[in-house]
């Protein structure tokens, strides 16, 4: 039993001096996929159940390439800024670090992968 | 993880049903919470009919007519009866709000009555608001100024005077924090919507030099940024006040200040 103060339960460690820089991103990076994803879904979604050879030829030209490379990068980062929130709220002590940097590395992996595998279909 | 169930000792199972009042023909039900921490028993839900002749409109009113007519154990908080203290706090018919002016005829069917949710509870209707008080406390709801003190009152214009309404007039009752899933996940490091309201209220004030300190305190993941816009605080404020915009503008001014 601890016979600490109500005031001191509540100040805890204190301010961290962040979390600004988190929800800034997540809000920039939720504007930009506003407009990322509906022109992802224009450029790829024709493309869906086309011939090898014919989304090889799309995916090689810049505007489709880069706007699946930007659904990649940006999705993938906005997805790893809002899960680390929902990790945040439902788990506690140290199975919350260790979901966080599991989550942190899944999201860069599929990014990375996803970005070699458009490499290797593009070029 | 979450707690998502209530522990073994905290199910709540059904209580006693008290007799209806002899010779009364306009009578509601009310199924209250019922805890004492004394018997060591799990809580449980006490059925009482309530003579709606010889009884007020309001559901403390029933509150009141149980005490004193039925079962003088039942145990709540109240003071004031309009809506100014904030003592009545309760959850009622499944929304939290101040007992002394929620009307039983906005409610149909029986009337339900528990404690504010997710608080530990003192007894009964009682909840324990230690926690939440001294959250309020942390954010330093009073003036604070370095500059030498004026001869007479600190000046304000009318328009910075303004800028208070819908801030100044939250009585604490509760109401907001305790609807919150994000208070009832981390309430012991998220402050909640009544704290950052009345953080709010203080950051704004024209005549407060402590701004910059204020941000600081609550630049935060957890103190502020838990807030996801859920809005349960100014759907259950029963002064019609909106803590969810007061939180979105503090989130605002911290973006302005780094950008």
């Amino acid at each position: 039993m601890s016979l600490m103060t109500d005031r001191k339960r509540v100040i805890g460690l204190g301010s961290a001096r962040s979390g600004t820089d988190h929800f800034w991103k997540a809000t920039v990076t939720s504007v930009a996929l506003l407009v990322i994803v509906p022109i992802f879904l224009f450029s790829f979604g024709p493309l869906l159940g086309e011939p090898y050879a014919e989304v090889q030829a799309a995916l090689a030209r810049p505007f489709p390439a880069v706007s699946a490379a930007l659904m990649l990068i940006v999705g993938f980062y906005h997805f790893r800024l809002g899960v680390q929130v929902v990790i945040e709220d439902y788990m506690q002590g140290l199975g919350r670090k260790v979901a966080i940097i599991v989550m942190a590395c899944l999201s860069y992996g599929l990014m990375a992968l996803g970005l070699v595998s458009l490499a290797q279909i593009a070029l | 993880m979450v707690q998502f169930t209530l522990p073994r000792n905290s199910k709540i199972i059904t209580g006693k049903t008290w007799p209806k009042p002899e010779g009364a023909g306009n009578v509601r039900k009310f199924q209250i919470y019922r805890w004492n921490p004394d018997d060591g028993k799990n809580p449980q839900v006490d059925t009482y009919f309530v003579d709606l002749d010889d009884c007020g409109p309001m559901v403390l009113d029933a509150l009141i007519y149980i005490k004193n007519k039925i079962d003088p154990t039942l145990t709540f908080r109240r003071s004031c009866r309009e809506g100014i203290c904030g003592s009545c706090a309760m959850n009622i018919d499944g929304i939290n709000t101040l007992a002394c002016i929620y009307g039983m005829d906005e409610i149909k069917g029986d009337v339900k009555i528990y404690p504010l949710p997710h608080m530990p509870v003192v007894k009964d209707l009682i909840p324990d608001l230690t926690h939440f008080y001294a959250q309020h406390e942390s954010v330093m709801p009073w003036l604070e100024t370095k500059t030498a003190t004026p001869e007479h009152e600190w000046r304000q214009s009318i328009e910075d005077r303004e800028k208070l309404d819908g801030l100044y007039e939250c009585v604490m009752c509760a109401c907001c924090s305790t609807s919150c899933p994000s208070y009832w996940w981390n309430g012991d490091r998220y402050l909640g919507p009544a704290a950052l309201l009345h953080a709010y209220r203080w950051i704004i004030d024209s005549r407060d030099e402590a701004t910059g300190e204020r941000l600081d305190d609550l630049e935060d993941p957890f103190k502020l940024y838990r807030c996801h816009t859920i809005m349960n605080c100014a759907k259950s404020c029963p002064k019609g006040l909106n803590p969810a915009k007061a939180i979105a503008s503090i989130k605002k001014m911290m973006v302005e200040r780094q950008l």
